[in-house]
């Protein structure tokens, strides 16, 4: 019989609200290991009667703390997310698994350029990519698709220039009138204008709803991307 | 398209396996297809996970989660190559 | 049993005493999928039954809507542990489609489009205890619920209930389908809790 440590019991210490309908959520967690940016956690909740449930979130902070941060996106009608946006208070416990996934994973001694493709809640492990760059001089760049500027995650963070990381904002729906691009959904184009070219072979993270997944990871591979070179994390269906 | 990626069978296959297996190469015994398990499609809304072949849909692996036992199921899979380090 | 988070108490479902053991009942319906939901025009859609004799009986979607209809209400219990009450179908019961078939097989193996398997006990198609159904509560039958067309077997968990049926193939052995060489029970009685093996 294999016996294995899993689930870990989590204890939200803080938030943070990114927008009116995502939050951040601040985490310590007794023996947590560490992490490497690009991986997740599986969350279990179970109600009073042994009903329990899960799902996945990824981690959204540097690899170097040792707390842990998730940062959810409401889905409406969802089962899990509204609960940990807006029922879970400071002092409760959770359980989860994790940290876990070694593929969608940037590690931070790898040189090429590396290339970051999010759509909305799809941003966080990127952002843990991001956080996790400290001084490395390996130049980023993040094509950030969103709804609208009211959707922004991270915006005091982002806003502050990072020196080699270089950030572009996609508004799928309404753009702030200095966008410089219509509002409309990722295009061939704004990957060439805000990405790598395909020659400088950068490691590529494309993440979010399956959709936008799909899309992008076809637009990469239709201007030469290497589809070895592109690694993807879909949230399902919603996912924000 | 309500299918996530392979990466999501990290957690339910660490609960079997020391190694980090997303990581490690599978060849579709449909397509010939190779790459790891974390770019395999995975449908979850159902009595267990199966993840499909991104090239040719097939099921690869099935894994069903009981009260007492895990079935791991490889019936798409030749082969997985598995990196070790010494 | 993990420990309990406060004040969660996920989608609404409900203890009743008409339940099977382990289940709990949902006003929803929901939509489970192992894979892409496949799409099947309805002129080239068919359904037939193969024999371990060797003979095909084959219907195309006219002939199998001029055979009569039937409209059963039934209880779905599906092995994830939701239950759905007084669930309204239509379809052919599978007595009408196996009149003409002679066969001494005694077990099926449902297929589907898409490539989905099960196996049943061919006795549990019979006499009254399984349709062919395409419509569901007046409607017709979505595809994500299994349209055009669905086996409807009621009495044991719904995987059984094999979507976007096309046809079954009669056999002298048991052949475990997707489901019941994954982990599943072979037969999956939810009155006995016939969930996984060994059930
Ligand atoms: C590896 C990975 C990482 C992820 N990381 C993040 C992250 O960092 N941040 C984040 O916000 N999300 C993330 N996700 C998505 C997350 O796991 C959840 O899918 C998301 O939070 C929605 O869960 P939910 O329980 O709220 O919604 P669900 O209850 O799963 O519902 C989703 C949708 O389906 C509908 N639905 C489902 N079942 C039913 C039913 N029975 N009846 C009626 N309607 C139904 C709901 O109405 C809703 O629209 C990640 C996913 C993966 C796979
Ligand atoms: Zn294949």
């Amino acid at each position: 019989m294999i016996k294995r440590l899993n689930w870990r019991v989590a204890t939200l210490v803080s938030t943070r609200q990114e927008t009116p309908t995502a939050r951040t959520l601040v985490f310590d967690v007794p023996g947590w290991p560490g992490h490497l940016p690009g991986q997740h956690v599986d969350v279990r909740l179970t109600a009073p009667d042994g009903y329990s449930t899960q799902r996945s979130y990824s981690i959204a902070n540097a690899s170097s703390e040792d707390r842990l941060e998730l940062t959810v996106q409401t889905v409406g009608d969802g089962e899990v997310s509204p609960y940990l946006t807006e029922v879970l208070e400071p002092g409760d416990q959770i359980e989860l698994r994790g940290p876990v996934g070694g593929w969608f994973v940037w590690r931070p001694h790898s040189s090429p350029p590396v290339l970051l493709v999010g759509g909305g809640s799809g941003i966080v492990p990127l952002m843990a990519m991001v956080r996790s760059r400290g001084k490395s001089d390996t130049p980023f760049r993040l094509l950030y698709s969103l709804r609208d500027p009211g959707q922004l995650f991270y915006a005091d963070e982002l806003e502050k220039v990072m020196a080699g990381v270089e950030v572009a904002y996609l508004y799928t729906r309404i753009a702030p009138p200095d966008a410089g691009r219509a509002a409309g959904r990722l295009q061939a184009a704004d990957l060439i204008a805000y990405g790598w070219p395909p020659e400088t072979a950068p490691d590529v993270y494309v993440c979010g709803p399956t959709g936008f997944v799909e899309a992008a990871a076809d637009l990469l591979t239709g201007l030469g991307h290497d589809p070895a070179k592109i690694r993807t994390e879909r949230f399902g269906p919603t996912g924000g | 398209m309500d299918y996530q990626d392979g990466n999501a069978l990290a957690g339910p296959l660490s609960e079997i396996f020391t190694l980090d297996v997303t990581v490690a190469q599978g060849t579709c015994a449909g397509c010939g297809l190779r790459g790891p398990l974390a770019g395999l499609h995975v449908y979850g809304a159902a009595p267990g996970l199966v993840a499909r072949c991104p090239g040719c849909e097939e099921v690869v692996l099935t894994l069903v989660r009981g009260p007492k036992d895990v079935w791991l199921d490889m019936r798409g899979a030749v082969s997985l190559r598995i990196p070790v380090t010494e | 049993m993990g420990i309990i988070s406060r004040a969660f108490s996920g989608r609404p479902r409900e203890p009743d005493a008409k339940l099977p053991p382990g289940q709990y009942l949902v006003h929803d319906f929901p939509v489970l999928s192992a894979g892409p939901t496949p799409r099947v025009p309805l002129d080239r859609w068919e359904f037939s039954i193969d024999t371990a004799e060797g003979q095909v009986h084959r219907w195309s979607w006219e002939e199998f809507q001029a055979l009569p209809q039937e409209t059963p209400t039934v209880d779905l219990h599906c092995v994830t542990k939701w239950s759905k009450f007084g669930t309204g179908w239509k379809g052919v019961s599978l007595d009408v489609l196996m009149e003409d078939v002679e066969s001494a097989a005694e077990y099926a193996l449902a297929y589907s489009y898409g490539g989905y398997t099960t196996n049943l006990p061919l006795e549990d198609l019979l006499d009254g205890k399984a349709w062919i159904v395409h419509e569901y509560d007046g409607e017709e039958l979505a595809p994500a619920h299994g349209g055009p067309a669905r086996l409807l077997v009621p009495h044991l968990y719904l995987w059984k209930s094999a979507k976007w049926i096309k046809g079954l193939r009669l056999l002298d052995e048991d052949w475990p389908g997707f489901w019941e060489t994954a982990g599943y029970h072979n037969y999956g009685d939810p009155w006995r809790e016939q969930r996984y093996q060994g059930d």
